[in-house]
């Protein structure tokens, strides 16, 4: 994600103390750890003018439920409001930002796109990674079926339902060998990590990449 | 304490009411805003497309339509339908207009109830007018009453209507807007949309489960 | 109180039951989408945000509205009849057949019913309740429960469906669908022509009309309801709205949300017992109204929004947990979605505690509500209370540890990384114990990166500060 936002004349800095938005927290009921961490962050991130994040969950964490969070602590409250026009999901950032649809990538091959469920559901995202696929050189573009469908992580979930969270991702990647794709594309990276572990124990031929990485490719 | 003095008060409660409400005649005002008027979506086209809309979607659920252009087409029009068959007709003072309750294979004039519903229970077909149709849904639309049982187009397993264009509304919003209380003229009005069916057993769709697994609108052009 | 793993197994490892279940909710999905899309319905959102607020005025002025629809029921010469418990409204249908001599009524769907265990309550009494809605026959017959809130067979194929026939009613196996409903139809038919008392659920209760909505494709609930001299109809007190006029919202949205159709074939608005002129249809009229937990979930103001639900079933459908453990490993009779959020509140957050996280919190389901409830959100607000009451029986240990300790390490940014750093060392050597076993055992694990973005970061000689914004 550097690399294409420094292609783009971006200058880039990386604050070393930020560890975690506080999300697998939050989602497993225990709030009071999850404020935790997300202070952190706000501390962290507080003067930054804009934060790019290469994350559909780690976004609408940060842009919609710190304020849930925060809802009993007006400080805060109002500080996660100020954050909140300045965090990006890095698709939307180049798209509505950079206003950079071809960022001279080039990949070869059939890729299919994975729309991750806080990405398309709670931003909205779901042309703009396939605008900027498809100005990717040499790559094809290939829809699944079940492309809105979860994969099956929802961070604890894949731990407390493992065979559920399982046979969620069995039927994503039918529906990604469908498509004939050898590599399915996320802007979610625990997607990624959850679809290639179904993957890797099926033997199969398919790699998963983050959008980025493919939009890094020359 | 009575069940509705207890289930009233847990509601009083619940919603951080004191327990003692004005009772309904006080009329007292609605608390936690306003509630909007129903805004009606009545579509601005030429009435006389209706019967176009009303017949592709009658169609498509699977009804027949017949047009014919004036009450005395009627009952030629039908006559195929009741070949070897019986029917039973409401009292619809359109259906006689339309010489429906004169033919011989069909049985009129019902008014009591029991006797009603022996007859529909044989019949192979049931005949009514209706109070209005629905053009955007390919409806009919039968409020119960001593011209229309609630029967006739219920029991027998094919369902006739025969009714003048003029009733063809646009959409169920337009009779809401005619109707907006339908209670007070009726203990039932049913809008029918197609044939009975079903999908209950692995998806598969059959028609004519319980109701009628036939229906026809007879669409008379000038009446 | 601990999640049917078993049985979830066994739902998982049954390709024939997945493949009807995916199949059948994916029809579903398809049919729904084709009639709420921009062009079959361009004010499908506005009629969703409506919707929304109509049920929120009325479910916070409930009591209003209650009495507003007991006066005109009233009125049109019916009778309302509250109870408390599943038992009260049992009770009067069993009260009221004894009166008349009555051993036999026919019935249409209801999930009320199924809720308050209605048929068992009263086969006790030697009264029968005969489910004239096929697939809930089927089910019936075969004494199972619903597997899904609108499509109650859903998991049955034709071959179950002729055992069951052959069983039951003692006829010759038959697997021709359309003959199976012939046979249905048939023993029905005499059923609603006999009986003397007809009980319904009811989609809508109109409180400035004492009418029912019911809505049906079959002509079963038609039928219970015209046929015999009484009808009785059993709902829930949260299911009713102001106006006859607001059904231009709802019956605009059920059908398009449940299965794809504008408006289900039979449509019945329904006001008390046959007036003067009319010359069939009931001569009794009772409409009972059921509390059973709801002015529980009427009490809290975060959740009362679970009352907005018209049962559609929507959110079964598009439920990606659903549609791979299915309707029966659901404690309780709402499955899906609605059913997570709401049994936890009818009987106690500690009481299948593993209900609210059985969902990867996807969101479909809010997107496809027809009421806009907040599901994923509710589901949040149960995990805290579950995560609450562990915390005070102090039976969390773990996993509240472990938690504690990630918000620690997270707040310490240099431990942070030592740990981040040292983990592409340990973490193969970390053997999948406990919780991770099973999780391990539905995936190669994966191996962590080679480098970290921040050892990659900081070879590049990386600036490490925040952009500082301008201070004007």
């Amino acid at each position: 994600m550097t690399q294409v936002l420094e292609r783009l004349g971006y200058q880039v800095h990386f604050p070393a103390a930020q560890t975690c938005c506080g999300q697998p927290a939050f989602n497993s009921g225990y709030t009071e750890e999850a404020r935790k961490i997300a202070r952190h962050f706000l501390d962290v991130f507080r003067d930054s003018e804009t934060i790019i994040v290469p994350s559909g969950s780690c976004t609408s964490m940060i842009s919609h439920h710190f304020a849930d969070i925060f809802e009993h602590d007006p400080k805060l409250l109002a500080e996660a409001h100020a954050l909140e026009p300045r965090v990006w999901e890095f698709s939307r950032f180049l798209l509505e930002v950079a206003q950079a649809e071809d960022v001279g990538a080039r990949f070869d091959g059939i890729v299919t796109y994975h729309d991750s469920c806080h990405a398309l559901r709670e931003l909205h995202i779901k042309t703009g990674p396939r605008k900027l696929l498809a100005k990717v050189q040499g790559l094809t573009l290939a829809e699944m079926n079940a492309a809105e469908e979860c994969c099956g992580f929802g961070g604890t979930f894949s731990i407390k339902f493992p065979e559920v969270s399982g046979a969620m991702a069995r039927t994503k990647i039918d529906s990604i060998q469908k498509t004939g794709a050898s590599t399915v594309v996320s802007i979610d990276s625990s997607c990624l990590m959850q679809l290639q572990g179904v993957i890797d124990r099926a033997g199969l031929p398919i790699r998963t990449l983050h959008l980025a990485e493919v939009l890094a490719s020359r | 304490m009575t069940a509705r003095e207890q289930i009233f008060g847990e509601i009083r409660k619940a919603l951080g009411r004191a327990a003692g409400r004005p009772p309904l005649s006080e009329a007292a005002p609605l608390h936690s805003g306003e509630l909007a008027a129903p805004t009606l979506h009545i579509p601005r086209s030429d009435r006389n497309l209706y019967v176009d809309l009303f017949v592709q979607k009658f169609e498509n659920l699977g009804g027949k339509s017949i047009r014919v252009r004036d009450t005395s087409a009627v009952a030629p029009a039908i006559a195929d339908l009741l070949v070897r068959k019986s029917a039973v007709a409401s009292n619809s003072p359109f259906l006689r207009k339309c010489g429906v309750t004169g033919l011989p294979q069909v049985h009129a004039g019902f008014t009591e109830r029991d006797e009603l519903k022996e007859a529909c229970a044989a019949a192979d077909i049931g005949i009514t007018s209706v109070d209005f149709t629905l053009a955007a849904t390919g409806s009919f639309v039968m409020l119960s009453s001593h011209n229309e049982a609630r029967l006739v187009s219920l029991l027998p397993p094919a369902h006739i209507a025969i009714f003048p264009r003029s009733l063809i509304l646009a959409n169920l919003d337009e009779l809401l807007s005619i109707l907006p209380r339908p209670a007070d003229h009726t203990s039932s009005m049913v809008l029918i949309t197609g044939p009975s069916r079903t999908a209950d057993i692995e998806q598969i769709l059959v028609r004519g489960v319980h109701g009628p697994g036939e229906i026809y609108a007879v669409i008379v052009d000038q009446a | 109180m601990k999640a049917p793993e078993t049985e979830i197994q066994q739902a998982i490892n049954d390709s024939r039951l997945q493949l009807a279940i995916y199949t059948a909710t994916g029809r579903l999905i398809d049919h729904r989408a084709g009639v709420v899309s921009a062009e079959a319905l361009p004010d499908y959102q506005e009629l969703r945000d409506k919707a929304n607020a109509i049920k929120k005025h009325t479910i916070e002025n409930l009591d209003y509205y209650l009495e507003q629809l007991e006066s005109n029921v009233i009125a049109h010469g019916g009778k309302v009849v509250y109870c408390r418990t599943g038992e009260e409204a049992a009770d009067f249908v069993i009260n009221l057949a004894r009166e008349r001599d009555l051993h036999m009524l026919v019935k249409s769907k209801s999930m009320t019913s199924e809720e308050i265990h209605f048929n068992e309550r009263l086969e006790k009494h030697h009264l029968q309740a005969i489910e004239t809605d096929l697939g809930e026959y089927i089910l019936q017959l075969a004494h199972q429960r619903p597997y899904h809130i609108v499509a109650p067979a859903l998991h049955l194929t034709r071959y179950d469906v002729a055992d069951v026939f052959t069983k039951e009613l003692g006829v010759e196996n038959e697997v021709v669908i359309e003959k199976q409903t012939k046979i249905a139809r048939g023993v029905l038919r005499q059923r609603f022509l006999e009986a003397g008392m007809g009980v319904s659920g009811a989609n809508f209760l109109i409180a400035d009309s004492g009418a029912i909505v019911v809505v049906e494709n079959e002509g079963n609930a038609r039928l219970s309801t015209s046929a015999p001299k009484i009808h009785i109809a059993i709902a829930g007190i949260e299911k009713v709205i102001p106006r006859a006029q607001d059904l231009a919202v709802f019956l605009n949205l059920l059908g398009r949300s449940a299965t794809g159709q504008p408006l289900t074939v039979y449509t019945s608005f329904l006001s008390g017992p046959r007036r003067e002129n009319e010359i069939d249809g009931p001569d009794e009229f009772y409409l009972l109204l059921l509390d059973n937990g709801r002015t529980k979930l009427l009490a809290d103001p975060e959740k009362r929004q679970s009352l907005y639900c018209i049962r559609c079933g929507a959110c079964l459908n598009h439920c990606p947990v659903y549609r791979k453990i299915g309707g029966h490993n659901y404690p309780w009779v709402y499955s899906g979605p609605i059913g997570a959020i709401i049994t936890p509140q009818f009987h106690g957050v500690n009481q299948d505690t593993w209900l609210p996280f059985a969902s990867s919190l996807c969101g479909a389901c809010a997107e496809v509500c027809p009421v806009k409830i907040e599901i994923p959100k509710l589901l949040l607000k149960l995990r805290e209370e579950v995560t609450e009451v562990k915390r005070r029986q102090d039976s969390d240990g773990m996993e509240r540890f472990a938690f504690q300790l990630f918000a620690w390490i997270a707040t310490h940014p240099k431990i942070y990384l030592l740990l981040a750093s040292l983990g592409s060392i340990f973490f193969p050597l970390v053997p999948p114990i406990g919780p991770l076993k099973k999780w391990a055992s539905q995936r190669t694990v994966p191996e962590p990166a080679k480098q970290s973005f921040h050892q990659y970061w900081a070879s590049r000689g990386g600036r490490n500060g925040g952009a500082r914004r301008d201070r004007a």
